[in-house]
This record gives C-alpha cells, sequence and structure tokens, in this order.
C-alpha cells in the first residue's frame, strides 16, 4: 500500500504533491456531480425532515383539538357537578328554613292583628275629665254681690271646696285612664320585638339564598363560558386542571405513605395466619397477603365514596336506586369496620411477637455475657400497643379517602399528559425542522469546502474564461 | 350445562392458582459443625455466639443443626440438636428456646475428642441438607481444619457437595503453623479443592465480629 503510494521511491513529498494534483484534478472534474450529488442528498433531507415536522405538527393540532373538547367536557361535567350541589343546597336551606314560612307567615299575622287591636283601643277618643254644670255654676256665681255679705262668702267657699274636690277627682280619673293605655302599649313591646326577630330570621334566610343565587349565576357564567369554549374557559380550566394534578398527587404519596406504614404493621403478624415460609410468585405470601387487605380496605372506600356521591368514578354505581345505594353503603362500611377490627388485632399479635422475639433475643444476650435483663415496665409496653392497635384501626379508614384525590388525579392527569404530549411533539417538529435548516447549510458548506480545495483549477478556470470572453468581445468590437 | 361451565370455570382458576404458587424452596438449612478436639475445644464459647447469631437469623420454615467433630462424626449420634422451625412465628421461638437449652447442656458437658473426623461430619451434614429440602444450605465448620483420622478409617474419596455452601469459620493457627505458616495455608487450599471438586462453594471467616456476612452470602 505504502509503495502503491509513493510513485517517487525515496520522494515522499514529491509523490504527495503529485497525488494531489491528481485528487485535485478528478475533484474538478467531479465537480458538477458532486455539487449535484451533495445538492440532492441535502434537499431530500431537508424535504425529508420539514415533512416530518409538518405531520408533527398536524398531530399536534389533533391533539390540541382532541385535548380542548376533552379539557371542555370535563370542565362541563365539573360545573355541573358544581350547580348541582349548589342547587341541592337551596334545597336544603328552602326546605329547613321556608318549609315552615306560612306558619311563620301566620304567626306574624297574628302579631300585626294584636299590636293593631291594641293601638285601636290605645288610640279611641279620651273623654276629658269634666264637672257637670260647673259653667252655669260659675256664672251664677259671678253674678251674686259678695261685698259685706259672709253668707255668701261661705257659700262661694263651699262651692271652692266642691269644685276643688271635683278638679282633683276629675284629674285622679284621666291619669288611671293614661296609665291602662300605657300598660297595654308595654304589653305590645315583646310582641314588636317577637315579630322583629321573626322578620331578621326571614332576612337571613332570604340574604343566603340570595349569596346562593349568587353563586349559581357564577358558576352559570363559567358554565356557558366553557359551553361556548372561549380561550378564557380553556386557559383557566388547564391551570385548575395542572394545580389538581400536582395537589392530588401530593396527597396520593401521603396516603401511600401511609398504605406502607399499614403494610408494614400487618404483614409479619400475617405470617401467623398464612404461614412465614410460603411464597407465592417469588414473594411471602404474608406480604401478599396484607397487601391484599390494604388494597380491598382501598376499593371499599372508593365504593364508599362513590355510594355516598362523593366521587363519580363508577357511572354505574352512580345509577342504583336510593333504596340498594342505601344498603351498599351499609355494606362496604361493614367490610371495612370489620377489616379495621382484623388490622387493630394483627397490631396487637404484631406487638406480642415483637415481645416475644425481644424477650428471646435478650435471653440470647445474656446467656452470652451474663448480665440481668433490664426491667421494662407495663406502660412502657402498653404505650405502644395501644398506638400501633389505634392506628390499625384509624388507617383502613383513613384510606377510604383516597377516592377523592384519586378522582382529581385520574382527571386530571388525563389533561396534563395531554398538554405534555402537545409540548413534546411540538418540540420534536422544532427539532426536526432545525436539523433540516441545518442540513441544507450544511450542504451550502459542503460544496464551498469542496471548491475551496480545488481552487487552483477553479482560478485558472476563471483566468481562462475570462480571457476567452475578453477574446470574443474584442473580436466583435465590444467593450468587455 | 350451565353448572358443568360455572365447575369448569372454577377447576381452571384453582389450576391457575395453584400455577401461580410459588414452588422454589426459599427456606435455609444450616447445619454446623463444632470441632472438639484436642485444644479447639476451648474455643467452644465462640461457637456458642454463632449459634446464637443463627437463632436470632433463621426464621419460620428454616433448618438448623449443631453436631460435633469427634473421633467419628458420621453418625447421628453426634448431631446435639436438630429443628426445622414451625411456619408460624410464635412457634418458631418456642422451638429455638428448646434448642437453646440442649445447646447449653452440651456446652456445659463437652468432652475433648481424641480424633479429628472432619470429612465425617460433612458427610452427615450433607445427609442432613439434602433431607431438608432448602433452597440454600450451608456447612459451617467451627474447626482449625485438622484432621485426624483413626488408623482405618477411609476419608479420601470426591464428596458430591452441589448447591452446598461451606463455610469454614474460625480457623485457628495451630503451634505447627506459626513455625511453617505453608501449612496452614496448605490446609484451606486442600479443603477448598476438595469442596470446588464436589461442586460446592467455599468461604472462610475468622473474623467473628462481623456476623452479618455469614448468612447473606457476601
Amino acid at each position: 500500500m505504502k509503495s502503491f503510494l509513493m510513485i517517487v521511491p525515496d520522494h515522499p513529498t514529491l509523490s504527495a504533491l503529485i497525488w494531489a494534483i491528481v485528487l485535485i484534478t478528478m475533484l474538478y472534474l467531479a465537480r458538477q456531480p458532486a455539487h449535484k450529488a451533495i445538492h440532492s442528498l441535502v434537499a431530500t433531507l431537508y424535504r425529508g425532515l420539514r415533512l416530518a415536522a409538518r405531520s408533527l405538527m398536524t398531530v399536534e393540532d389533533r391533539m390540541r383539538i382532541r385535548n380542548r373538547e376533552v379539557l371542555l367536557e370535563a370542565g362541563k361535567e365539573a360545573a355541573e357537578r358544581q350547580i348541582e350541589r349548589e342547587f341541592y343546597r337551596i334545597d336544603a336551606v328552602v326546605r329547613r328554613d321556608l318549609a315552615d314560612y306560612p306558619a311563620l307567615h301566620r304567626k306574624m299575622q297574628d302579631a300585626i292583628e294584636r299590636i293593631e287591636d291594641d293601638y285601636g283601643s290605645c288610640t279611641e277618643d279620651m273623654e276629658l275629665p269634666s264637672i257637670q254644670g260647673w259653667e252655669k255654676a260659675v256664672d251664677a256665681v259671678a253674678k251674686i254681690p259678695v261685698k259685706g255679705n259672709s253668707m255668701v262668702a261661705d257659700v262661694l267657699a263651699d262651692i271652692n271646696k266642691t269644685f276643688s274636690t271635683s278638679y282633683r277627682d276629675a284629674l285622679e280619673e284621666y291619669r288611671q285612664t293614661c296609665n291602662d293605655r300605657i300598660s297595654v302599649m308595654s304589653k305590645m313591646a315583646p310582641v314588636w320585638r317577637g315579630l322583629s326577630r321573626t322578620l331578621d330570621k326571614v332576612s337571613r334566610n332570604i340574604t343566603d339564598l340570595h349569596k346562593r343565587a349568587g353563586e349559581i349565576n357564577g358558576l352559570m357564567q363559567r358554565y356557558e363560558e366553557i359551553q361556548a369554549g372561549s380561550d378564557k374557559a380553556i386557559r383557566m380550566l388547564s391551570s385548575s386542571s395542572i394545580t389538581q394534578f400536582f395537589i392530588s398527587l401530593f396527597v396520593l404519596v401521603i396516603a401511600v405513605g401511609g398504605a406502607m406504614i399499614n403494610f408494614n404493621l400487618i404483614a409479619w403478624p400475617m405470617q401467623e395466619m398464612v404461614g412465614g415460609n410460603s411464597y407465592l410468585m417469588g414473594f411471602k405470601t404474608a406480604n401478599i397477603a396484607a397487601m391484599v387487605i390494604i388494597l380491598v380496605e382501598i376499593t371499599m372506600g372508593l365504593f364508599l365514596m362513590e355510594l355516598l356521591r362523593i366521587t363519580r368514578l363508577f357511572p354505574m354505581i352512580g345509577s342504583i336506586d336510593d333504596k340498594m345505594r342505601k344498603r351498599m353503603i351499609w355494606i362496604c362500611f361493614g367490610i371495612l369496620l370489620t377489616l379495621a377490627c382484623v388490622e387493630s388485632a394483627l397490631a396487637f399479635m404484631r406487638d406480642v411477637m415483637a415481645a416475644d422475639k425481644q424477650a428471646f433475643n435478650e435471653s440470647l444476650r445474656r446467656s452470652m455475657d451474663g448480665t440481668a435483663a433490664a426491667a421494662v415496665t407495663t406502660a412502657n409496653r402498653s404505650i405502644p400497643m395501644i398506638a400501633q392497635m389505634v392506628i390499625g384501626f384509624i388507617l383502613p379508614f383513613a384510606l377510604v379517602f383516597v377516592a377523592i384525590p384519586l378522582e382529581s388525579f385520574i382527571h386530571s392527569f388525563r389533561t396534563v399528559i395531554g398538554i405534555v404530549a402537545v409540548w413534546a411533539v411540538r418540540g420534536l417538529a422544532f427539532v426536526l425542522r432545525l436539523s433540516g435548516t441545518l442540513f441544507r447549510q450544511l450542504g451550502t458548506l459542503f460544496e464551498h469546502t469542496y471548491d475551496l480545495i480545488i481552487f487552483v483549477p477553479l482560478w485558472i478556470e476563471k483566468l481562462v474564461h475570462e480571457r476567452t470572453h475578453k477574446h470574443k468581445a474584442d473580436k466583435l468590437g465590444v467593450a468587455p | 350445562m350451565r353448572v358443568v361451565i360455572h365447575a369448569l370455570t372454577a377447576m381452571a382458576l384453582a389450576m391457575w392458582l395453584s400455577a401461580c404458587s410459588d414452588t422454589t424452596s426459599h427456606s435455609r438449612a444450616v447445619y454446623m459443625l463444632i470441632d472438639t478436639s484436642g485444644t479447639y475445644t476451648q474455643e467452644i464459647r465462640k461457637a456458642n455466639s454463632i449459634i446464637n447469631y443463627l437463632l436470632g437469623n433463621l426464621g419460620p420454615g428454616d433448618s438448623l443443626a449443631v453436631a460435633k467433630i469427634d473421633s467419628g462424626s458420621f453418625s447421628e449420634k453426634d448431631i446435639v440438636a436438630k429443628v426445622t422451625f414451625d411456619s408460624r412465628p410464635s412457634y418458631t421461638n418456642a422451638q429455638k428456646r428448646a434448642f437453646r437449652l440442649k445447646i447449653d447442656e452440651f456446652i456445659k458437658s463437652v468432652k475433648s475428642s481424641g480424633h479429628t473426623d472432619i470429612t465425617g461430619g460433612v458427610l452427615q451434614a450433607i445427609e442432613f441438607l439434602n433431607e431438608t429440602g432448602a433452597g440454600k444450605r450451608m456447612i459451617l465448620i467451627f474447626s482449625d481444619l485438622k484432621e485426624d483420622l483413626r488408623k482405618g478409617q477411609v476419608r479420601n474419596f470426591p464428596i458430591e457437595m452441589k448447591g452446598i455452601e461451606v463455610v469454614a469459620i474460625n480457623v485457628t493457627k495451630l503451634r505447627s503453623d506459626n513455625i511453617d505458616p505453608r501449612e496452614y495455608m496448605k490446609r484451606l487450599e486442600y479443603w477448598k479443592k476438595r469442596v470446588m471438586a464436589g461442586n460446592g462453594s467455599w468461604r472462610v471467616i475468622n473474623d467473628l465480629d462481623n456476623m452479618e456476612r455469614l448468612l447473606s452470602g457476601e
């Protein structure tokens, strides 16, 4: 190979120069086909990548439309549920507070009538106290000559005394009448207050209803926006879905932690029931049994939440009639309660087993170092035992509520996955477009590099071309 | 017809479930040989700690046997205590307590033997381990590995040890080893070759403070 390359023996530089000239000449001769080949290759790559990018953009468009539809449908369903719930609440308020409105109305009517009666009796024309015929007596007495007549003076004094007594009696009677009226009016006060209270209650109920009506109005507006498929509604729903996704994910992670604690609590004592050396598909049967118990608890929780119409994961359960639904609620609750009791018992057994194992290990240790066992008080032992039993009993019920974040997670997961997929497809399309452009530029770069290698023959060609052109121009007498 | 279909479905389900059940044995069986020859009897306290470790770590379904190495170890009489633990952990603890009592009695009454028939003990161990049908089988040899056979005893033949792990524990150096350490190396090498030739695996653990390695197989 070396001798083949060494055209002039013992002169490597000369050989290399000859090879370079040969190579450059060949490259010069093959310039046009080479350029065409590069151009064709680059164009194929460019078009292929652009086509792929365009296809991906079409897919992205379709996905976006589908996501939008799904999002709107989910939002519509959620809004419908919220509106339905608000109506249920209004129904409850109306049933609770306004169902006895006719009785309330009658009560108010009675109170008003009583007030009216009392008011009527207070406003009857009151006769002013009068002394019968006193005006005439006063006139007659006024005409009697008084001077020097002691008898007249006595009579007048008597009259004066009689008048004074009558006047005092009449005034006393007037005062008595006034007092009677005031006492009637004071009896009206509690009735007024009662009426006022009743009216306040009615006012509160009406305000509450008004508030709920306002909320329904807001929800209806939102529902209409979703129905219209406005961009605002889409933005709102996507943002809400992403928030829901992360919140529910966080709660689910906590629930998984709870389930793991639950598992550790019951897996070991489960060996007493199914044996410690039995295996199923490579896993300890006791562990599988413990896991099955936890999964059954979660399933019962899902059904319970579904039957209580808190979640809506299974449409079939939602459509069960109320009587059957109530029966199933009690069945689910019964199973959960039983499992909780079983877990509590297993937690107790776990503590007993742990104490036995500890005692045995302690005896082994003592047999080695000959020390006495440390005293463990009953209180110290019973606290963790009670705590374990309580945890064992509570955790199944706590796991019931996993259904709520799970539903939220499932619903928001679709939206989030849709959004992520759209971003991924869009990113891929961008990368493909960028690669296409890059290949095109690289093609140009290759062509220029090719020309750079054969710049000497190209320069000669240019010179020859210019001279020929000049010669032709000279012949024709045209200025170059 | 419907009843037949239901019965067939139930049978198919039962068959499928039984097919799912794991037939591989996950239990462990350990056979410990304790050398009671000569001065090695003094090391028995260390053997006690190993037995304690085994009792603390073996669980339901596992098997454990402790046997002594004396002048003729290929005999059931040399088995000090043996047990296969119950599948229920509560019973397992009771069995462990009973086992511990037997070991305590043995330690109190152990007498030094005139010869050391390690091969006989290993053969007895293999027999026991194969009978347990355990998935993981181990022979722990608590000895200085210096075999001293009685006249006429034939032990120089290959031993089949497929699937058995042999662990030499606390292989002490003899006075002669101090003069020529190659003797100690030779002893270890001899047993290693013998075990490997029988398709078994071989380990040596002299550091008794790191007992965790014993059952983990590291």
